[in-house]
């Protein structure tokens, strides 16, 4: 039952967040942050089990294991990306938000050039020139 | 995973006792202590966050088996 956990959590964050937002607004950000990063690693455990499960899963259908590693590579991205945004967003750095994503889907379509040159090339294979 | 949640109590106690702190320099007259005294315990919370947030990123990298 970690959720029960993950909600009260919230909730004692939001209202201590909210007392300090009153005199001290940089503790109550920071506070914040802090209620954030518990809380994904509280269900990092869970997503620990599901990576593996792909990854057994994978390696039996004799996937390349290049293709897995960029694949959990972007995953990874994605929800750092997602979870620093969110925090600027939440400062009222709109801008800087935005960046960190652009930044990340950037980052993301340079690692996914490689498998798409594959399907290219597949694909040139089956059209006669 | 296991992560101590006092890092979170912490951090609000730190920033309720420098408000008070605050408001007692504040009558004293003594406005530059108060801004220091804000700018110490802003350092120090930060010094907290940036543990934290290491711990988020090594945790991510072993998950995804990255590097």
């Amino acid at each position: 039952m970690e959720i029960v956990q993950v909600v009260g959590l919230g909730l004692v964050a939001t209202m201590l967040i909210l007392i300090l937002k009153e005199t001290r607004p940089e503790f109550a950000f920071q506070a914040a942050i802090a209620a954030g990063v518990i809380i994904i690693v509280m269900i990092l455990g869970y997503l620990a089990e599901v990576v593996q499960a792909i990854t057994e899963v994978a390696l039996e259908a004799g996937l390349n294991i290049a293709y897995l590693q960029t694949l959990m590579r972007i995953i990874a991205i994605a929800y750092l990306a997602e979870f620093g945004s969110q925090v600027c967003q939440d400062a009222g750095q709109g801008s800087i938000a935005s960046k960190i994503e652009l930044a990340a889907k950037v980052i993301i379509l340079v690692m996914a050039v490689p498998i798409i040159m594959e399907v290219m090339k597949a694909i040139m294979e089956l059209v006669p020139a | 995973m296991d992560i101590d949640i006092d890092v979170l109590f912490k951090i609000a106690g730190i920033g309720i006792f420098i408000s008070v702190l605050n408001i007692v320099l504040k009558q004293a007259d003594k406005e530059e202590q108060a801004q220091m005294l804000t700018l110490v315990g802003v350092v120090i919370v930060l010094l907290m966050v940036l543990q934290l947030i290491n711990e988020l990123f090594e945790s991510i990298r072993t998950i995804f088996n990255l590097f």
